[in-house]
């Protein structure tokens, strides 16, 4: 039963996050007065580029070819270890929070590696940033991990759930909030949102993701674009179900599990319709002004540690 | 196991056949042969008698109180400490020695393969004695032996002015060690009835405290100083860039373990650990070394010197590990020390298969192009597939990446740090958090420096015409670095194996229990003092299956599987050229605005404009340098100073033998009178 429930949101989460990434756009595009394509509209586009045959450039290798898969399977690994509906899971045994770090690690090392391999300049540069601000947001995710395992006891993903859980008044404590301010902004980082990088455009002066897969196409493109929005909401499902665990389901009855798909949804519209306005409303940072934004967040995560030791 | 004599002496036979026949054969291909024969049969036999000692406890011993009679003769006694180190050594040891059979052939006519064949024979049998030493005398002569091989090993392309330069950097860095570890030695022998490890063990409980606070800076600089700790790494980027690959390898991947190998047996074995300060010490050297390797070797265009630079950072990682087991150690946090430790240990075996795996992989580069600058490389995935992937694996590893070993261990110093909320004081706990933060940007930029070293290296399109006609590399030299990367897997997915073994080895010393680590091997790695879990079986397993899904459902739902080759887009521009792309000091531009204050770049831009118009350039020079600001802030004074003293004593240095005996004769008599005056 724990295996099919894993299982399930796993796959519950796969299926869930192109569409996560439409709502962001047409909320985005509501905000903006325009008419905007529906939530669905990312499936389409999937299908689409599953459909397409693939152009692959003369100068790139075996390796840009197996990347996509090596970036799909990193971020399906990934997803196996958050908690979307309920805690503990079988999955829980394969890795903590620290995996689950560096797993995400390993599809940013294949991406970047992807963009280089055709050898235009643009996969250059999009790669360069991208490492850069990846390695600048993991101090952040470090400490964040840190706080939350100071509280919990461990970093397990299901236990820091089960703890908070345990123990309600610890999700309103100054060490929680300050430590879910910092992801918050790691997660605008590592997910490619606006002030860091903008989704929607393909302008050189200010992409990274987007210079990096500026090469892929077909079903190549189609995984590449899947695993990005996978990594969105596995970004959400760790803003909300570590930080804000209500709902997640500790016994595997039916009605638990409903109770905790209808908050998982509840609390993804909520962290889009955040992003949507977020999106809105700041413009796109100078790339050499990111790192102060990352020091933001390192300086809001050390706070959260202090003041986990001070309160403790 | 009654056979650890013959295995003993199988290895140093092995190794002196080696040098012997280095030396004595009478065909060039015959002298590399024996080399390598002599030092494959050598490691292998000590390989065997590390696995003896370290899974079944089989002590080795050996007293020839004959040799050396005067300074208490020569001692030798294996222990689990010094078996792991021996097994750290032998597995780097035996594919680099088949790498450079095939290697050193390019050698041949230019250099005399005769002195290297012997060098590097003395100098493995240096690295796998040095564990089983067991009294000063022993322990120091075989220290000074392995500096020397090293350093003449170093020199093997002597005729160029830098590989000089860099020996004599080496060479200084090694002795002023050593004269520190002398004195940390003296200190510790002072009170004992001898200077065996076992004497100076109960010895040294009854030394005062400020004696044995002494003892560990001195040995903590000795020994830093052979690991290349900042900022006493100074040589490690100059030598180890310079000395052949196979031998860079065995300088990056072992000798600079025996650094961490020394100041375990000294500050945990024989002193039984201190303070609180001693650990924090080593953590803090830890941090800064593992932060200021990786950004140095982000700046780095020259491949081996980024490896290099590299191996400062992993060593620190090291030290992390130590430093924090060490701490947990002193407040009497057992399963926590434990755990420092052996992360600690972990990543010493770790980083010794994937550095090794890089330097021979750079040889290979170096083989295959003539070059070490990133700049002229690229493509070479296409000429050399094998090598490109073997070096993708340690580059992979060495970043961290699950499931590979380097993920594990690392995930091990994360464990320990964890940790430390249960430390009583808590700004020491504060102090750990700071060292998680900075051990997580550290794998974030090694990430980032791998991903520029193997893609700027090795994809694309080759940026000179060295890179565009690479070829694959001999066999041996593949299997070389193909055991490496299999050993890189291997480490990664069967860490439940091998890590409760590690906890064996340190278990007994310093107060430590044994028995913490007696878990059945599962699929799952938990150890007492974790929080965490991970099974790195099960996630190699599903980052594989998922792939073989995926391809099966795009066979199984119809999608699309044409494929077309075309041009790269270039905004319209026919022909790209390599030009175009994007170069490894690109590539590192935005971290080193990031952190331009520490960098302190140089930069000269001058552009050549056409006299009718300045929108027309006619050529563009650009240059920039970075410099390790503080090492010359440091190092400066002491480089004047002695060039200002050696200027005065060289009225000393005549030149006539007479007057050399004399001073010898002299100095014995002052000697003579000190010593009667003083007892």
């Amino acid at each position: 039963m724990r295996h099919v429930v894993a299982a399930g949101q796993t796959s519950l989460a796969l299926l869930l996050a192109p569409g996560l990434a439409g709502l962001i756009r047409w909320m985005k595009a509501r905000l903006q007065n325009r008419r905007g394509a529906p939530f669905w509209q990312p499936y389409l586009e999937l299908r689409k580029l599953f459909g397409k045959e693939v152009v692959v450039s003369s100068n790139a290798s075996w390796l840009f070819r197996a990347a996509p898969f090596v970036i799909f399977a990193s971020t399906v690994a990934t997803t196996a270890l958050v908690p979307v509906l309920a805690v503990p899971l079988a999955f829980d045994t394969m890795g903590d929070l620290v995996v689950l770090v560096y797993l995400l690690l390993l599809g940013t090392f294949f991406l970047a590696l992807a963009g280089l391999d055709p050898g235009s300049a643009f996969g250059g540069m999009g790669a360069s940033r991208e490492v850069t601000v990846a390695a600048l947001a993991e101090p952040t995710v470090a400490l964040a991990v840190f706080a939350l395992a100071l509280s919990a006891g461990s970093t397990n993903l299901g236990q820091i759930v089960a703890a908070t859980l345990a123990d309600p008044a610890s999700a309103v404590s100054p060490g929680h909030l300050l430590a879910f301010a910092a992801l918050f902004i790691v997660t605008l980082a590592e997910t490619g949102r606006l002030p860091v990088d903008n989704p929607a455009t393909h302008l050189e002066l200010t992409m990274i993701h987007e210079a990096m897969i500026l090469e892929y196409s077909g079903r190549y493109l189609a995984l590449i674009e899947w695993a990005a929005a996978v990594k969105l909401l596995i970004f959400f499902a760790l803003l909300g179900n570590l930080f804000v665990p209500w709902g997640v389901a500790r016994t595997l009855t039916p009605d638990a599990l409903l109770m905790a798909l209808g908050t998982f949804l509840l609390k993804l519209l909520l962290l889009a319709a955040t992003i949507a306005v977020f999106e809105t409303r700041v413009a796109k940072l100078r790339l050499f002004r990111v790192p102060e934004l990352l020091s933001v967040s390192f300086v809001l995560a050390l706070l959260a540690v202090s003041s986990s030791f001070l309160l403790r | 196991m009654a056979l650890t004599l013959p295995l003993f002496l199988a290895m140093v036979l092995g190794h002196v056949v080696g040098a012997g026949g280095a030396l004595l054969a009478p065909t060039r291909a015959g002298a590399r042969g024996l080399t390598t024969l002599g030092a494959i049969v050598g490691g292998a036999a000590g390989l065997v008698l590390g696995f003896d000692t370290l899974i079944w406890g089989t002590p080795f011993r050996l007293e020839i109180p004959q040799l050396l009679a005067v300074a208490g003769g020569v001692s030798l006694h294996l222990d689990r400490l010094g078996a792991f180190f021996l097994l750290v050594v032998e597995v780097v040891a035996i594919p680099s020695a088949l790498f450079g059979g095939a290697y050193s052939r390019v050698y041949e006519g230019t250099h005399s393969l005769r002195p290297l064949g012997v060098m590097l024979n003395l100098f493995l049998l240096a690295l796998s004695l040095v564990p089983l030493a067991d009294n000063v005398v022993t322990f120091l002569l075989l220290w000074e032996l392995m500096s020397v091989a090293s350093y003449f090993l170093v020199l093997t392309e002597s005729d160029r002015r830098e590989t000089r330069q860099a020996g004599l950097w080496y060479l200084a860095m090694a002795h002023g060690g050593l004269v520190l570890l002398m004195a940390a030695f003296l200190l510790l022998a002072a009170s004992a009835p001898s200077t065996g490890f076992a004497d100076l063990r109960t010895a040294a409980a009854a030394l005062p405290a400020h004696t044995r606070n002494t003892v560990f800076v001195l040995v903590l600089l000795g020994f830093g100083s052979k690991a290349g700790l900042v900022p006493l790494h100074v040589w490690l980027p100059l030598a180890h860039p310079a000395a052949p690959s196979h031998v860079s390898a065995l300088m990056s991947g072992v000798m600079i373990k025996m650094g961490v190998y020394g100041l375990l047996r000294v500050a945990l074995d024989l002193l039984g650990g201190g303070p609180p300060w001693w650990g924090g010490t080593i953590l803090a050297a830890g941090v800064v070394s593992a932060l200021l390797g990786v950004l140095y070797a982000l700046m780095e265009q020259d491949l081996k010197r980024l490896l290099a630079y590299s191996s400062v950072e992993n060593m620190g990682i090291i030290f992390l590990g130590i430093g924090a087991g060490l701490l947990f150690q002193s407040y009497g946090l057992t399963a926590l020390a434990l755990l420092g430790l052996v992360a600690g240990l972990y990543h010493v075996l770790n980083h010794a298969c994937f550095k090794g795996l890089l330097f021979l992989g750079s040889g290979a580069v170096l083989h295959a192009t003539h070059t070490r600058n990133m700049e002229e490389l690229g493509g070479l995935i296409k000429g050399m597939p094998r090598t490109a992937f073997c070096f993708l694996v340690g580059a992979a590893a060495i970043s961290g990446l699950p499931p590979l070993n380097g993920f594990v261990s690392e995930w091990l110093v994360f464990q320990a740090l964890l940790g430390g909320p249960q430390l009583p004081r808590p700004e020491l706990g504060l102090i750990m958090a700071f060292a998680v933060a900075m051990l997580a940007l550290t794998s974030g930029l090694a990430a980032a420096c791998f991903v520029k070293a193997f893609g700027i290296t090795f994809l694309a399109m080759p940026r000179s015409v060295h890179a565009a006609g690479a070829h694959e590399v001999p066999l041996a030299m593949q299997l070389g670095m193909g055991a490496l990367a299999v050993a890189c897997g291997a480490l990664g997915v069967g860490c439940t194996l091998v890590v409760p073994s590690l906890g064996a080895v340190v278990a007994g010393l310093g107060g430590l229990p044994a028995g913490l680590m007696t878990g059945m091997p599962g699929l799952t790695l938990e150890m007492p003092g974790t929080v965490g879990v991970i099974a790195p079986a099960a996630l190699a397993a599903g980052l594989l299956l998922v792939p073989v899904a995926v391809l099966v459902a795009f066979r199984l739902g119809g999608v699309d599987r044409r494929l077309r080759v075309g041009d790269t887009w270039g905004c319209g521009r026919i022909g790209q050229t390599p030009r175009m792309e994007y170069t490894a000091t690109a590539f590192a531009e935005p971290l080193r605005r990031v952190f331009a204050e520490l960098y302190r770049p140089t930069e000269d831009l001058s552009i050549d404009f056409h006299p009718e118009s300045k929108y027309f350039v006619q050529s563009i020079a650009y240059r920039s340098e970075v410099h390790p600001w503080f090492e010359r802030l440091l190092y400066a004074p002491i480089v004047s100073f002695l060039r200002r003293m050696a200027f005065r004593v060289r009225w000393l240095q005549a030149g006539s033998l007479h007057l050399y005996l004399l001073y010898m004769i002299l100095a014995l008599v002052v000697l003579l009178l000190v010593s009667r005056w003083t007892s």
